[in-house]
């Protein structure tokens, strides 16, 4: 809506027709008011609650650093929880949630449940990168009271990625373990890093990065027990692992790409 | 006024030099608007954006010298596609402008297809030839389609790709829904190849169903399936009382009862309480059939159905002769023929009855059906199409009970009933539609389903696929899905692979299952008395894996028949069985299999050959594959695993022959027990 603005119009209507201004500038205020409407009309929602508390701190309980692909629903619901001074869950108190232009929150104003807890389903944007959703609530002073979360949505490549780490890496790069796929990790005498831990991978160039892939730990110095990948997988499932290793790396990596905030 | 009129004319066109001044004048700034609406146009207020962005950039001379001013188009006669996107998204195939957030400067993600092959509006719809965001982002009078939402786009994919792709997972759930949730029972999906999607649900036929279970049963589950099972795919018809009444009384007459003396309690079960719960366990009912545990989790396989409540369903006599053979019932079973004896199956009905739910039923009271109630009950299961999906006596099987939905990713927004508050958009109408179906008006038959969002936008995602552009593409763009296989085993031993229920579980020639191993070439693999030892008694080969391979205690005869068969018929083209030895390698080739096994290919991250140091359990347990596989299965292994089992988590390390042949020394010589006997 923004790039679309009338604010473009009306910089651009007096250069060219002079003479013609004032009627210009009737038709831009008339265009202005229109758009004005629209957009209200949008953002109209159902309506906010009214908080029956206030607490004093904000806090996560669950729901941050998860991964999805670009526009879909993250797997778990972000749940918020609202405290008093003394560090006591609030009931009743008002949250909303916010971020950047194409994530949607289902609500995104809530009140908190009996155990103080806000619980909020995400649908992160179309651009794949990090998406930073902030929670808040407002104290007894209407003071604004905010928590910060990020989210990763992957993009095409990345997808591919997390599939063939599903396939291939993930059983031991991966320490947690699920009912349906037990992790080999505390199996192994040296341990392999999981791919979240951006400190490590930051520091190792893409280049690097696809010959350990497709050479093995040895083509870096590196262990044997990560066996070579270069005859199982096709040079672009390797760039398509690093872009995911990339996108899920914490701290983020250069390679990351920005992070999509409200404005 | 009138004089004022006059007076300005006279100012104006008073003598014929000042008229034919003020005509020009006129002339000039009509002529000039064409060019100050190019001059202002939205596309050159981006392309200024641009070049102000990457001017203080580093990369400013590079980005630059790719920047081309005015109007761009990719224009593909033969997809019908004139996009002019490229005029604002100026840095799309920039791959230095990652750090970039605004639209429109992001580069494009990277897909495997050229922006010059498809062009944008292929993937993203969306007006291509138009030059101002509105009207190419947004539906307009003259432009139905707007640009597809992030969450739906792989349904583009789909418009060429007809099978499940690695990059689009939305998708490829969507089609599988599709089928699984029997959708195309009712709504004939014709895919642009001229085949017609096919359901894999599997309904039950209800001709005996009166043999099975109770009316009761019936009503409750007819209003609520999922109040029985969570997983049932039945969905909800939201039948009133009378209508479900009717419709359990129809059902109860209209069945008849099966053939023989098939239902009779012949035996007792055993006396041990665990003994049902260890039967359970040991014939791996939970890779198939899930049951809902304390803590309220499903634990189990989703290809059979839920057995949380099962004792409130099925009557006791009926089950004993399921689980004495499944077949007799329903020919076409994915369920195993086990061979239990009598004691057995008396004592794991006896466990399964006990799963039940007092309050399933405990609000349901039918007074005996009247004619009157059948007949209209006849005509509810009629009216309602149930006859699609189930096979019911009496009732044909309607044709085009619904809507097809073969084109339905192209319906004309002008065609469709949105509901209040909705936007006005197919995505949103499909997804409305799947969500909430009878909420778009009243006497509406589509029953209400039970998803998820994300099921609900990858059931969308799937649907948008089918368009007319996926109609009418060039048929040389379309990559057709693998084809599907009916293969058939021969012969008495193909008879038993069908009462086992084989291709539930295992691949063999591109038909069946996916749960356990392919079986397609697993008689160049095994060693014949290691196929006879499992088929009696199935081992673990995976200690990481749940499901496992059921033991079904097959008499020595049938053990015989498929192992033969197996061994003769299921060979690879790439191993000969026979050119190597299963014995006899030198201790030298040994030790240095070995120490290529620990050093150079650390294999022990991932199989256990020394069950007291080697930790590592994704591969199958390697301390008995010296009477286990073929060396030469071995040795192609370690050449070329994925030529013998594609999609293998084993990586392709590219052996030399010497490697190979050593590590096949190697693992050859570890025969399990028997050699510990022969140390001692």
């Amino acid at each position: 809506m923004n790039r679309y603005s009338p604010r473009n119009v009306r910089t651009a209507a007096p250069g060219c027709l002079a003479e013609r201004s004032r009627s210009l500038v009737f038709c831009v205020v008339i265009l202005a008011m229109s758009f004005a409407s629209s957009c209200s009309r949008k953002t109209e929602s159902s309506p906010v609650p009214k908080p029956t508390a206030f607490g004093a701190a904000i806090v996560e309980s669950g729901g941050g650093k998860q991964v999805t692909q670009t526009g879909a629903l993250l797997p778990q619901p972000v749940v918020v929880q609202v405290n008093d001074e003394q560090g006591n869950a609030v009931t009743g108190a008002l949250v909303e949630f916010s971020g950047a232009p194409g994530v949607s929150f289902d609500p995104a104003v809530g009140l908190t449940d009996s155990s103080g807890q806000a619980t909020i389903n995400v649908a992160l944007g179309g651009m794949s990168g990090r998406y930073q959703i902030t929670a808040s609530t407002w104290d007894k002073s209407h003071k604004k009271v905010e928590l910060k979360l990020e989210e990763i949505a992957l993009g095409y490549q990345q997808t591919l990625g997390s599939r063939l780490n599903a396939q291939y890496c993930e059983r031991c790069h991966n320490p947690e373990s699920t009912v349906e796929r037990v992790s080999n990790y505390d199996n192994l005498e040296i341990k392999p890093h999981p791919f979240s831990e951006g400190d490590t991978y930051n520091a190792i160039s893409d280049a690097d990065l696809a010959a350990a892939i497709a050479h093995g730990g040895p083509a870096l110095g590196k262990s044997a027990l990560m066996p070579a990948w270069g005859n199982t997988l096709s040079k672009s499932d390797i760039q398509a692992l690093i872009a995911y290793i990339r996108a899920v790396s914490d701290p983020p990596s250069r390679y990351a790409g920005p992070m999509y905030s409200k404005n | 006024m009138r004089e004022k009129l006059a007076a300005l004319w006279e100012k104006l066109f008073g003598d014929s030099l000042r008229a034919f001044g003020v005509v020009s004048l006129i002339f000039l700034v009509s002529l000039a608007i064409a060019p100050a609406k190019n001059f202002f146009s939205e596309w050159r207020h981006y392309q200024h954006g641009y070049l102000r962005m990457i001017r203080n950039r580093s990369d400013a001379n590079t980005l630059q010298r790719h920047f081309q001013a005015g109007i761009q188009q990719i224009w593909l006669p033969e997809l019908g596609v004139v996009d002019r996107c490229t005029s604002c998204h100026v840095g799309m195939k920039e791959t230095s402008l990652t750090d970039v957030a605004t639209q429109p400067f992001r580069k494009h993600p990277v897909i495997p297809h050229q922006l010059e092959q498809f062009g944008c509006t292929v993937c993203h719809r969306g007006q291509g030839a138009a030059t101002t965001v509105a009207e190419a982002h947004s539906s307009t009078l003259a432009w139905e389609q707007p640009i597809l939402p992030a969450k739906y786009i792989e349904s583009s994919c789909g418009q060429c790709h007809r099978g499940p792709l690695p990059g689009t997972p939305v998708l490829n759930q969507g089609r599988n829904l599709l089928s699984r949730y029997g959708c195309v029972h009712c709504h004939t999906v014709k895919l642009p190849d001229g085949s017609a999607m096919q359901a894999t649900d599997d309904p039950p036929s209800l001709e005996h169903i009166a043999d099975k279970t109770s009316r009761e049963w019936i009503y409750a589950w007819l209003k609520d399936p999922q109040a029985y099972a969570s997983t049932a795919t039945m969905p909800n018809f939201k039948l009133s009382d009378d209508d479900a009444r009717d419709v359990s009384a129809f059902l109860m007459a209209n069945s008849a009862p099966m053939q023989g003396d098939a239902l009779s309690v012949s035996a007792k079960a055993a006396l041990d309480p665990t003994a049902g719960a260890s039967l359970y366990g040991e014939s791996f009912c939970a890779s198939c059939h899930a049951v809902q545990n304390a803590a309220g989790n499903l634990v189990g396989g989703n290809v059979g159905p839920e057995l949380t409540r099962v004792g409130s369903k099925v009557k006791p006599e009926w089950l004993q002769a399921w689980l004495r053979n499944p077949r007799s019932y329903d020919p076409g079973t994915a369920m195993p023929h086990y061979r239990f004896s009598d004691v057995q199956v008396a004592t794991l009905a006896g466990f399964l009855e006990a799963k039940s739910d007092s309050d399933l039923l405990a609000n349901v009271h039918l007074e005996p059906a009247t004619p009157e109630q059948i007949a209209r009950g006849k005509r509810l299961v009629s009216d309602y199409g149930c006859a699609s999906c189930h096979e019911i006596a009496g009732i044909k099987k309607p044709e085009n009970f619904a809507p097809e939905l073969s084109r339905i990713g192209s319906k004309p927004i002008t065609q469709l009933i949105f509901l209040s508050g909705m936007p006005h958009t197919l995505p949103d109408y499909i997804a409305g539609k799947i969500r909430n179906p009878r909420a778009f008006a009243a006497g509406l038959k589509m029953p209400q389903f039970t998803f998820t969002t994300g099921q609900v936008d990858a059931l969308t995602t799937a649907l948008l696929a089918l368009n007319d552009r996926a109609n009418t593409l060039p048929p040389a763009l379309s990559v057709a899905t693998a084809p599907s296989s009916n293969y058939q085993p021969a012969g008495k031993a193909g008879k038993l692979m069908t009462d086992l229920a084989c291709f539930s579980c295992h691949r063999i020639n591109g038909r069946g299952g996916d749960m356990a191993p392919d079986l397609t070439w697993e008689g160049s693999s095994v060693q014949r008395d290691w196929l006879l030892a499992f088929f009696k008694n199935p081992g673990t080969l995976r200690p990481a894996l749940i499901r496992r391979m059921p033991r079904f205690n097959l008499s020595d005869p049938e053990v015989t028949e498929l192992t033969d068969y197996i061994l003769t018929v299921y060979q690879s083209p790439a191993v000969d069985r026979d050119s190597l030895p299963l014995s006899g390698y030198s201790s030298g080739q040994i030790e240095l299999g070995k120490q290529l096994f620990y050093g150079k290919y650390s294999c022990q991250g991932c199989h256990i050959v020394d069950a007291k140091n080697d930790k590592g359990y994704i591969g199958p347990t390697l301390t008995q594959v010296g009477s286990r596989l073929t060396a030469a299965w071995i040795y192609q292994w370690m050449k070329n695993p994925q030529l013998l089992r594609p999609g293998s988590a084993e990586p392709n390390r590219a052996m030399s022959d010497e490697d190979a042949l050593a590590l096949t020394a190697f693992l050859m010589s570890q025969k399990g027990g028997a050699k510990e006997v022969a140390k001692k």
